[in-house]
């Protein structure tokens, strides 16, 4: 059973139709990189799983959406649990204007966690895990918005984490901060594919060949090729997906 | 240089000029009233203005009342409006901000905002001081006083709330927070600066108001100081407005050094007010 699958899925915004019948099927941790020019619905397709589409007014889905087999759209379906299962990083850095350790906290604290021990150790094993840990372990109460862009996002990531999610969808997450914060998330996304499932949509190809296992390749709301990165990378089915990973156009 | 950029560039100089003229018209004009006001009313600031309470004979005179009244009715018009108020503009800007009566409330508030204070007293007079029968009391003068500072309030909470960005927003429901859950721990902890400013002005805007305490009857000579919500009361601009109308020259120096008072007042709320907002800034950056 896969991680996460979409069946003949569609979403309209509107009259206008933003992701054309894709089914697509992503298994248990890995890393899976969506590719594609901008506007190609990668990112509104990224946000279907965890149900941040619901907060745009007039989009309407068709199709099915599950998560370990359980249609996230269902009846049954509680959203707010949902986004706990499949956390969200990004594009730009967003923390809190609280302290550190408040950022980290927060999602433990909105499910009702007040008990201080817990708290403070779910915050140093998130921070550990977003090895951000050894940078800011003597300065947890000063404000998250004293750190810089990269340990910013880096604090999003010990966030999305401490809620223990199954799968972490990360936006861009890397597209506004320097090329060593870039390294540095790029190492971390690495490491935790061994905890968590990823989905990582990026416009930086080099960085989806680099810490991807698998690519989906999107163009104008539909999913045009979806294999191993490798294949994608060096020997892709498709013209159009050739075209692109070798930057002919996009 | 050529001709054509000659030309543009004295009208630059001399647009310039003209608007730093009208800019220093209106300054000096302020000037004048101000330097007047401090020329007459200075040497009557001593303790005994402070602490006395009115009387016929204009050095014996003080502000005392005035002061308690304003006290005492700003203490209730704050009880009053606040929570309506913030919880009115969160409401507008989280929750209903698409529905048409939402849009409805928006520009009649909006109107109100704009409505002469005097027409709120008029209908504290009819609503507070007749049909409620509070009578000339310090409470229908801190509902009605309340009714004219709502839409400064609603008004600017709104303004703080959609200031706050929805990256903050997005970050909060990404974590299966819940509307409440975001509103009470993320967007109104980071709007709490703006909205802490609106406050602080629309008490400095109540403080000032003359006209709609006349409408409902606040005295302008009242020789205690109120000691509950039911009792008669003056304030500030009361007693300055009584005291200008009287013929001896006595009354007009005690106006003037009340005039010095109340501007203090205003002067130190709303710089109160732009330091709150200032650091708020510098602490949010986002």
């Amino acid at each position: 059973m896969y991680t996460l699958e979409t069946i003949n899925a569609n979403l309209f915004y509107g009259e206008k139709q933003a992701l054309k019948d894709i089914s697509i099927g992503i298994e248990h941790n890995t890393v899976t990189a969506f590719i594609g020019p901008s506007g190609c619905g990668k990112s509104t397709f990224l946000r279907c799983f965890n149900r941040m589409n619901d907060l745009i007014d007039n989009t309407r889905i068709e199709g099915s959406y599950l998560l370990d087999g359980i249609d996230i759209y269902g009846k049954e379906a509680e959203v707010y649990d949902l986004r706990k299962k499949v956390g969200m990083v990004f594009q730009k850095p967003n923390p809190f204007p609280k302290s550190i350790f408040e950022n980290v906290v927060y999602g433990l604290k909105i499910n009702g966690i007040t008990d201080k021990n817990i708290l403070e150790e779910k915050a140093e094993t998130s921070l550990k895990n977003s090895a951000l840990w050894e940078e800011v372990k003597d300065n947890l109460h000063k404000s998250a918005l004293s750190l810089s862009g990269g340990q910013q996002q880096r604090l999003c990531i010990a966030r999305t984490l401490a809620v223990e999610p199954t799968v972490v969808l990360m936006d861009e997450p890397a597209s506004a901060l320097d090329p060593i914060s870039t390294a540095k998330i790029e190492d971390l996304i690495y490491e935790l594919k061994t905890k968590f499932t990823i989905v990582i949509v990026t416009h930086n190809m080099q960085q989806a060949a680099r810490v991807s296992d698998k690519t989906a390749f999107f163009y104008l709301g539909e999913l045009v090729e979806y294999d191993e990165t490798k294949k994608i990378f060096t020997n892709p089915e498709k013209e159009r997906t050739q075209n692109y990973v070798t930057g002919r156009f996009g | 240089m050529t001709p054509y950029l000659t030309k543009i560039k004295s009208r630059d100089k001399a647009f310039r000029i003209v608007a730093l003229c009208f800019t220093i018209f209106a300054l000096s004009i302020l000037l004048v009233l101000l330097v007047d006001i401090f020329w007459r009313g200075f040497g009557r600031l001593n303790w005994s203005f402070f602490a006395n309470l009115p009387s016929r004979k204009p050095e014996n005179s003080g502000i005392l009342t005035a002061i308690a009244g304003m006290m005492s009715l700003l203490f209730f018009t704050i009880i009053l409006a606040l929570p309506i108020g913030i919880l009115a503009g969160v409401y507008l800007q989280e929750y209903g901000h698409k529905s048409w009566y939402a849009k409805l409330v928006e520009i009649n508030i909006a109107n109100l905002a704009g409505v002469p204070s005097v027409i709120y007293g008029i209908l504290g007079l009819q609503l507070f001081v007749r049909m409620a029968e509070m009578g000339n009391s310090l409470l229908a003068g801190a509902f009605t006083l309340a009714l004219l500072i709502l839409p400064i309030i609603i008004v600017s909470t709104r303004e703080a709330i959609k200031a706050v960005p929805k990256t903050l927003r997005e970050a909060s429901y990404g974590m299966g927070a819940t509307k409440w859950q975001t509103t009470r721990r993320v967007v109104i902890p980071s709007a709490l600066g703006g909205i802490l400013t609106g406050i602080i002005l629309s008490i400095s805007r109540a403080i000032g108001e003359t006209a709609p305490l006349l409408v409902i009857g606040a005295l302008v000579y009242v020789p205690f100081i109120p000691e509950g919500p039911n009792d008669q009361f003056t304030t500030l601009p009361i007693q300055v407005f009584n005291w200008v109308s009287r013929p001896q020259a006595g009354f007009i120096i005690n106006a003037a050094a009340g005039i010095i008072i109340l501007l203090l007042i205003t002067f130190l709320l709303n710089g109160i007010a732009i330091y709150i907002r200032n650091k708020w800034y510098k602490k949010m950056r986002y």
